[in-house]
């Protein structure tokens, strides 16, 4: 018996380089999980369907653009119109320290800003989803 | 294999994705990609409704284009055939250090989001080395009872043992392209046998007509009878020899996936392919093969689950003790094991 952590890495928006996307790939695969990548330029609508067919435990959305108050909720709200409210959604990218309030809000679980060290993440996703 | 704990769970689950429900679906390939009771259950009630499919299977090595080529194949037939659903599974390796994976195939397929008769799922080898993950027949025939008419199977990018896929697919395509270092990659190995069709992709790049020469010849020459790959010990019945003249010859074709172009031509070798595996008593020998292959595998986990539960782990500690102490060898050792009642 398998039992895999899966994780859907996207990038919402127009951003132009996916390096730290790749980071938190690599780092979540070097710590055994699935990461499902599926690269730049994703609508919140790709991303929702992406996750609804991988059937993953969580989404992480990087964002440099600024488009974050509008992309973030808006992953969030179409995951629970798909059934997929238990699916846990966490951030990354250039993100201000005054939006994260309002993004956990919106049901946003964690953001991580520049300079997060990845086994923060590491360690965060798997104390959400801890398999005994 | 023990019972399933949560047997109306699973039948609930199967009842929902049968009837199209894509949350339901995706729960179950889980499930069934995760093994264990639970997916010996869900796979033999949705048993009956299998063997709709066609499948299909993408091969080669890794920057050859598989991706881009298997999202070319699903759209045009989402394009010409609307009617036909497409399910896609894409496997890529999992590190044998972390057991993790990075499952990066759906960047090149960015082109079927949105569409609903498209289902597309990742999977990791999850430790097995034959180019596919343990459970890929399995997920294929979950998506086939769920209603997909047509099937993609991305293998890992090696192709060079890789060749669980011809025990999984109806056609088999091998993907090369030119300036990949050697002049045919596939030359190495045993899988321009596997291959019902050749394509050669990024057929822009230089070097193609050497690459479709070098295939043309290794094709000639070893025109190696099909039909007699991988027979299970459970078949050992010879087969009836096929007439040569009727025998398919595996077409090479060349395409640009990444431009569309060459998909009409790959489409129609695809559905000669299909037509010859109707006609021809090829397909039904490797309907059997694949029976045979399939139930032998099953067989040998169930035997191998029953004979550790009737040993008990502690003889078995032991035994591995004293082969791992040269106090007996392993073969005396699992003779030992094997007649235990």
């Amino acid at each position: 018996m398998d039992n895999k952590i899966r994780v859907l890495i996207a990038k919402p928006g127009l951003d132009g380089h996916d390096r730290g996307a790749k980071v938190i790939a690599r780092a979540l695969r070097d710590a055994g999980m699935e990461v499902i990548y599926t690269g730049l330029r994703q609508t919140p609508e790709m991303i929702v369907e992406a996750a609804l067919q991988e059937d993953v435990d969580a989404v992480g959305l990087s964002i440099l653009s600024g488009a974050h108050m509008t992309l973030l909720p808006r992953v969030v709200e179409l995951l629970k119109a798909k059934g997929l409210a238990d699916v846990m959604v966490f951030a990354g990218g250039i993100i201000p320290d005054e939006d994260i309030a309002p993004l956990k809000a919106a049901g946003v679980a964690a953001v991580f800003g520049p300079g997060t060290n990845t086994d923060a993440v590491v360690e965060f996703i798997r104390g959400q989803f801890q398999t005994a | 294999m023990g019972n399933s704990r949560r047997p109306d769970e699973v039948s609930a689950l199967v009842d929902h994705a049968v009837q199209g429900d894509r949350r339901a679906l995706a729960r179950l390939i889980s499930r069934v990609e995760d093994g264990g009771p639970d997916a010996w259950l869900a796979l033999s009630l949705i048993y009956p409704r299998t063997g709709q499919a066609q499948i299909v299977g993408v091969t080669g090595a890794p920057g050859t284009g598989k991706s881009t080529l298997v999202g070319e194949i699903a759209k045009y037939t989402r394009h010409h055939q609307p009617d036909r659903t497409v399910g896609v599974v894409a496997v890529d390796p999992t590190s044998p250090f972390s057991g993790g994976a990075v499952l990066g195939d759906r960047i090149r397929m960015r082109d079927l989001a949105g569409d609903d008769g498209v289902f597309i799922r990742s999977m990791a080898t999850r430790g097995s080395l034959g180019g596919l993950a343990r459970a890929t027949t399995d997920v294929v025939k979950v998506l086939d009872a769920c209603g997909c008419d047509l099937i993609l199977i991305e293998t890992v990018g090696a192709g060079q043992s890789e060749i669980d896929i011809a025990r999984t697919a109806d056609t088999v395509i091998v993907v090369e392209a030119p300036g990949l270092g050697d002049e045919v990659q596939a030359i190495k190995a045993g899988i321009l046998e596997i291959a019902d069709i050749l394509v050669v992709n990024k057929a822009d790049r230089e070097g193609v007509q050497s690459t479709i020469n070098a295939l043309h010849a290794m094709l000639d020459l070893g025109a190696a009878p099909r039909g007699t790959l991988h027979h299970g010990v459970l078949m050992t019945t010879a087969e009836p020899p096929l007439k040569s003249d009727s025998r398919w010859h595996p077409p090479i074709l060349k395409t640009i996936a990444a431009e569309g172009k060459g998909i009409d031509e790959l489409m129609e070798a695809i559905a000669q392919h299909r037509a010859y595996l109707q006609d021809h008593p090829e397909g039904q020998q490797r309907v059997k093969v694949r029976a045979a292959v399939e139930l032998e595998t099953i067989l040998r986990e169930t035997l191998l689950q029953h004979l550790i539960e009737a040993v008990g782990s502690d003889r078995l500690d032991d035994l591995i003790a004293q082969v791992a102490a040269r106090e007996i060898d392993p073969y005396s050792a699992a003779e030992l094991l094997a007649r235990t009642p």
